[in-house]
């Protein structure tokens, strides 16, 4: 049971890692980007239409990226050059997204809710012969799909790339003081795009998770406030990689326990499905009381 | 105007050059002020220039345009002898001359040497190559003889180590001429002694340095040549050697200036204010307060005198009540106030010029009309909860005619004027309900010449109406002009009191914690924060 606890918790973090470190990026970059779930939404849409379309799960994929790529895009630019206020402008994009989908599936696909695809292809699942069968390490590291992999090399990637690439320390610099980097000569407002391109896109992969993961359908609640959730973990990861992907994976765990304790019973489904969201409110208090002790301690 | 014709140049530029950077002829207003009138300025290649003058003279006005921020009306930024149209600091940074603001570009979320490289960063094989970053800043710090450890992070090292680091970031960057805009305003006396030891340094590696100071014995010390400016005309040009301070002070008032200082008292009446054994703290929970007491009267101005950090900001804070005292009690009128809100303290009727007047003193964003009367004990206009706009437009009117304030319409915001207006419109708003105590923090703070004495009018005109006024200004001579009382803090605590006629070294000694003055110098120094690495104020220590 713990191993299947596991296990879960683990498939259930990707989409939040993806997505989470995507934010994470782009409020290094000096932005908060609530638009997380509409670029996991369009990521999910996108990757199940190609994936069933093309029957390649790869394709559906980079169909997913390339399509928040585009929305992330979108809203930098909204953001960036146009001076939209970047909460308004992630709020409307959530909500403007929500609603071109749901019209997109009853128009283009007469269905209202949910998209089954025929011969949408599913992310395959990587076994790894001799350690499946080995209690916890297996549930670990045997049976993930590709994206989990990407996540778990995403993560020491960016963090060495924020410190020791141009890109990174440009964009610290940038989310850190844009005046006193436009005076240096940084061109912000690019950096500030790019890190809205890449926080869409990474998005919509953790979107594309939730489509061809463990379902393999397209449903237009699909997120179910994931990009939210996203946004807890990189504020409680301070925008570090790492610590912004330990906190989705606590998120995943709570998750995980809730789908495990509604099948044991004897509890209303109701209040146990709202135990991760329980979780994200638990753990943002602790990151305030976190940071007024830490306040104070420098202080003292 | 005496110039100087020396022969050498010291350092490596151009032979031929004669001045690296300069005007010729500079003049810039805005609306009625004439900051800059026909200027001239010739700095040698290779030499430390300073450029004094008293607030308002003109001297950032003129380092705005050498560096391309600012354009003139009329005459010519000249480059290495050649008149040139300056459009952009792009321009300037192209021919190789770098601004030091007083604002520093520093990123306290990077290291130093982040900071130092940021957008020119050796790159090898796509990755930072620290280790020559670190080579070439080390480099950079031994040949200027400074030391500082660059992996720090920014955020946790001192003001002075920062403002190093943007000097010698304009080095790295390939600047050639640094302009440094009151470089030393917000140092302590030791740090201020190696930045300027650091500059001479940069002078002899063949660089040329114009600095603006406030501080003369600095300017008489260090800089090769001293150009004066006062209401922005370029008054002379001295070398090194051929004044004192005591002269230059006087080169930079004028002779009349003195003279000029209408000083009147007040007629103090009965006590008002009675601060007693009040104790303070900061933000960070340091004691800046310690038992103060004092009273001010009816129909008097006490003003506060203290180097920048030891409690008058918190004492200002305390008294209308933003910050909570942690002893002792205020009372107005008799009553104590000391654990009351703002919203009471004003009904009180306590007036408040707020030192931050963008954020505090006034809404930008809102109208003058809205400005005028957003204070509680303006509530009359009210009536059943409404307002009636005849009442209110009168009330607007007779606030921004009481001050004089310079506005097309009272609809317009209040972002729309000038500083010194501003201020004015702050100063009507808190002084027409005949407040019983008007605290006044910094109210000519930023203000020009002329808005300064409109200021002081309106000061002068509530005490005569009968408020008992606490001032704190960052000006000796301001507070010297308008105060009947002076009290000086030191540390937290009352240094003394003396009357309003005191002489600059008597005020200068309690404010240093000395009891007796040292000396009698009139124009005793008065040295910087004596909490170093916790400079409050950008213009502390002034001299002239």
């Amino acid at each position: 049971m713990i191993d299947a606890i596991i296990a879960s918790a683990l498939t259930l973090s990707v989409p939040l890692v993806l997505a989470a470190l995507g934010g994470a990026i782009h409020r290094r970059a000096g932005v908060v980007n609530i638009g997380l779930e509409a670029h996991m939404l369009t990521g999910a849409l996108f990757g199940a239409v190609v994936s069933g379309a093309t029957g390649n799960w790869a394709l559906g994929a980079l169909a997913g990226l390339f399509a928040g790529a585009v929305t992330g895009g979108l809203m930098s630019l909204l953001i960036t050059r146009l001076k939209g206020n970047e909460i308004i402008v992630g709020l409307g994009f959530n909500i403007v997204v929500f609603g071109v989908i749901g019209y997109v599936l009853r128009a283009g696909f007469g269905v209202s809710g949910t998209l089954q695809i025929e011969g949408l292809e599913r992310l395959p699942r990587l076994d790894i012969p001799g350690v499946a069968d080995v209690p916890v390490l297996g549930a670990l590291i045997s049976g993930k799909d590709p994206l989990f992999w990407l996540c778990i090399v995403l993560v020491p990637v960016l963090a060495w790339l924020l410190k020791n690439s141009r890109w990174g320390v440009r964009l610290r610099a940038t989310g850190a003081s844009e005046t006193a980097s436009s005076s240096l000569g940084l061109r912000t407002l690019d950096i500030r795009d790019g890190a809205g391109i890449i926080a869409g896109a990474l998005a919509a992969l953790g979107g594309v998770a939730l489509s061809l993961g463990t379902v393999g359908l397209f449903n237009e609640n699909m997120t179910a406030g994931r990009g939210y959730v996203a946004l807890a973990a990189f504020y409680f990861g301070r925008s570090r990689p790492l610590p912004t992907a330990l906190a989705c994976v606590l998120f995943g765990f709570f998750d995980a326990l809730q789908i495990r304790l509604q099948t044991v019973g004897g509890f209303s489904a109701d209040i146990i499905s709202t135990l991760p969201y329980i979780a994200v409110v638990v753990v943002l208090a602790l990151t305030g009381i976190r940071e007024y002790s830490r306040s104070a301690r420098k202080l003292s | 105007m005496s110039s100087t014709s020396t022969a050498s140049v010291p350092g490596s530029g151009p032979a031929a050059i004669r001045c690296r950077i300069g005007a010729r002829g500079v003049s810039r207003s805005f609306g009625p002020v004439r900051a800059n009138v026909d200027v001239t300025l010739s700095v040698r290649p290779g030499t430390v220039h300073a450029v004094v003058g008293e607030n308002g003279a003109g001297k950032s006005t003129l380092m705005r345009i050498l560096y391309g921020l600012d354009q003139p009306d009329s005459g010519h930024v000249v480059i290495d002898d050649e008149e040139i149209a300056l459009t952009s600091p792009r321009a300037a940074i192209a021919r190789r001359i770098g601004l030091v603001q007083q604002e520093l570009a520093i990123i306290p979320e990077l290291s130093l040497l982040e900071n130092l490289v940021l957008g020119e960063e050796p790159v090898r094989f796509g990755r930072i190559d620290w280790a020559t970053a670190l080579r070439r800043a080390e480099e950079l710090s031994a040949s200027v003889g400074v030391d500082i450890d660059w992996k720090a992070g920014a955020a946790l090292t001192s003001i002075a180590i920062q403002q190093q680091v943007e000097i010698l970031r304009l080095v790295y960057r390939g600047a050639d001429v640094l302009i440094l805009d009151e470089p030393t305003a917000v140092l302590a006396p030791a740090q201020a002694e190696e930045l300027l030891r650091l500059l001479s340094s940069l002078r002899d590696a063949g660089r040329t340095v114009i600095f603006i100071s406030h501080k003369l014995d600095e300017v008489v010390g260090v800089a090769d040549h001293i150009t004066v400016l006062r209401s922005g005309r370029t008054i002379t040009e001295i070398a090194r050697g051929e004044i004192d301070r005591e002269g230059l002070a006087a080169l930079i008032v004028g002779d009349s200036e003195v003279a000029e200082r209408s000083v009147s008292r007040g007629d103090p009446g009965e006590t008002v204010l009675v601060v007693e054994g009040v104790s303070a703290k900061d933000d960070r929970a340091v004691l800046r307060l310690d038992d103060v007491s004092f009273e001010v009267r009816s129909g008097e101005i006490l003003g506060v005198a203290a180097v920048a950090g030891n409690g008058q900001e918190e004492l200002a804070e305390v008294l209308i009540g933003i910050r909570g005292a942690a002893s002792g009690d205020i009372r107005l009128d008799g009553a104590s106030i000391g654990r009351a809100s703002i919203r009471k303290r004003r009904l009180a009727g306590l007036g408040y010029v707020s030192a931050d007047r963008k954020h505090e003193g006034l809404a930008l964003g809102l109208s003058l009309a809205d400005n005028s009367i957003a204070t509680p004990a303006l509530h009359g206009l009210a009536r059943g909860g409404w307002l009636g706009p005849r009442r209110v437009a009168e009330r607007v009117k007779e606030v921004l005619d009481r001050a004089a304030v310079r506005y097309g319409s009272s609809s317009d915001p209040a972002s729309s004027l000038s500083g010194g207006n501003q201020q004015r419109v702050v100063l009507g708003r808190e002084t027409i309900g005949n407040p019983r105590v008007l605290v006044a923090s910094q109210p000519t703070r930023g203000v020009d010449v002329r808005g300064i004495g409109y200021i002081h009018e309106l000061l002068r005109r509530a005490r005569d109406e009968g408020a008992a006024i606490v001032l704190f200004s960052e000006e000796l001579d301001e507070l010297r002009e308008l105060s009947d009382r002076i009290v000086v803090l030191h540390r937290g605590q009352v240094a003394g009191m003396l009357p309003g006629e005191a002489s600059r070294s008597e005020i200068g000694a309690l404010m240093l914690g000395n009891h007796s003055p040292e000396d009698d110098n009139p124009d005793a120094d008065v040295p910087d924060d004596p909490t170093p690495g916790h400079p409050r104020s950008p213009r502390g220590g002034e001299t002239v």
